[in-house]
């Protein structure tokens, strides 16, 4: 339950830190320290060289640039969530951000540092690929933006070469009217999602949904899109039939096996309730949004 | 027979690349010179002999270790020591006024018979101050009582009577 041993840098810029990462293809950067911490007092990981990015300068903040909000490395879980024009701009992230883990967690862990752990079953990158994100990458090539449908490869693997720090990723504001939500199935608050799912739509004049978003964690390797029942709301009236077979479309999205916390079907039941309820919320929210 | 010779097998002297950290704890300055992998929560702890900070689990669990790190909760488990470095530390040792009186949470605690053993009883304490102290608005309904507890475990009380702290220690200090 003590880290193994491992050499130690705190570069001061984004050049001496790319270049320190580089030069040693075991080595981890270091932001937050709330997944990788752990996994070193495992032993899971045993980095041989970590590169703690909390000094470099220019890593720190969020902005909001037009319609896109700009989430810099070093950005905590709850300064995001507590952002009062974020909150306003895209009510969805505070929403999603209650089930990532706990306070004093959050109070440390940062998004980025999140989005490169990857776990399949985590929040944030769930909502990434839920909304479109982009990340941006510095490495020893230049810089490079990778859309977050890309970033998520596989179990706690993503697109980040070696010599790449992840300087920010990108979220964009709601659409104005849309409706969204989020929930998930825990076996304790705060835990890893056995499900969770993120919903975004907006409804027509005569209440039909459109450009309809659905996203899950927890039933793959990696977040992913529920396309199947995206297409099969699009342009219904989400009746609760329509929902039903939006459900019944996604239950081949569920690759996850069975595994020490739950079953292959449990996830798919699971799911299908879940998907049923938020479409629920998130076209409530919708309808509430165009009467204002 | 011969008999295997019993002699611990740990190095005399540690191999492990150090580095310098100063950092604010309670207040006053502190400079040590540490191995790089040491956890803040066995620096206060070994360094310091902070021992009110308690070590539970060591993977972010259980909550024992929590502390306030620049005026915010975290687990000093899941921080290497070197992070803190230029950081300001609060430990439970300087909740409680220097005469002894207690802080308002400690106070609820106590009142409201919020502890048995004890021993998670100083993570709790930091992470409820930290909640009150962070000025955003506060359910203090049981659920969001329960959620603002659910990253701290408890194996003795059932929680009953923690709850009933919080609520007790909003009272006190004027946030009810």
């Amino acid at each position: 339950m003590k880290p193994p041993l491992f050499r130690y840098e705190a570069p001061r810029t984004l050049r001496d830190a790319v270049a320190v990462l580089a030069s040693d293809s075991d080595a981890m950067v270091l932001a937050g320290g709330q997944s990788l911490v752990p996994a070193m007092n495992f032993r899971v990981a045993t980095p041989s060289l970590l590169v703690d990015i909390q000094h470099v300068e220019g890593l720190k903040g969020i902005a909001i640039e037009g319609d896109t909000i700009v989430i810099k490395a070093m950005t905590r879980h709850r300064e995001l969530e507590l952002h009062p024009e974020v909150r306003r701009v895209n009510p969805l992230i505070a929403e999603t951000m209650q089930h990532v883990a706990h306070v004093p967690i959050r109070n440390r862990g940062t998004v980025v540092g999140s989005l490169c752990h990857a776990d399949p079953s985590a929040e944030m990158p769930l909502l990434f690929v839920l909304l479109d994100g982009t990340l941006v990458a510095t490495g020893l090539a230049g810089t490079r933006q990778i859309p977050a449908a890309d970033f998520f490869q596989s179990f706690l693997t993503t697109a980040r070469r070696q010599d790449e720090i992840v300087v920010e990723a990108r979220l964009p504001v709601l659409p104005a009217g849309a409706g969204f939500a989020f929930d998930e199935v825990t076996r304790r608050h705060g835990d890893f999602a056995l499900v969770g799912i993120g919903c975004v739509l907006s409804l027509d004049g005569s209440g039909r949904a459109q450009n309809v978003r659905l996203a899950a964690c927890g039933i793959s390797d990696r977040p992913v899109r529920l396309k199947a029942a995206e297409t099969a709301l699009t342009g219904t009236l989400l009746a609760a039939s329509d929902l039903a077979a939006a459900a019944h479309a996604s239950a081949d999205a569920v690759t996850q096996t069975d595994d020490m916390n739950t079953s292959m079907s449990y996830r798919r039941r699971v799911l299908s309730g879940l998907l049923q309820r938020l479409v629920r919320i998130a076209a409530g929210r919708a309808r509430a949004g165009n009467r204002q | 027979m011969k008999r295997a010779a019993i002699r611990p097998s740990i190095p005399e002297r540690s191999e492990d690349p150090r580095v310098e950290v100063s950092l604010t704890v309670n207040g006053q300055p502190v400079k040590r010179t540490v191995s790089v992998r040491m956890l803040l929560s066995d620096f206060l702890r070994h360094e310091l002999g902070l021992t009110g900070t308690h070590v539970g689990c060591e993977h972010g669990v259980c909550g024992c270790c929590t502390v306030h790190i620049d005026g915010k909760a975290g687990r000093s488990c899941l921080t290497l020591a070197v992070q803190a470095n230029g950081c300001n530390i609060r430990t439970i040792e300087d909740v409680a006024a220097e005469n002894g009186a207690l802080h308002p949470v400690q106070q609820a605690f106590k009142e409201c018979h919020a502890l048995q053993c004890g021993f998670c009883t100083p993570g709790m304490v930091m992470n409820v101050l930290s909640r009150f102290e962070e000025r955003e608005p506060l359910d203090l309904s049981e659920n969001g009582i329960r959620d603002l507890l659910s990253g701290n475990l408890c194996r003795c009380t059932g929680y009953i009577n923690i709850i009933a702290a919080v609520r007790r220690a909003a009272e006190l200090l004027g946030r009810a």
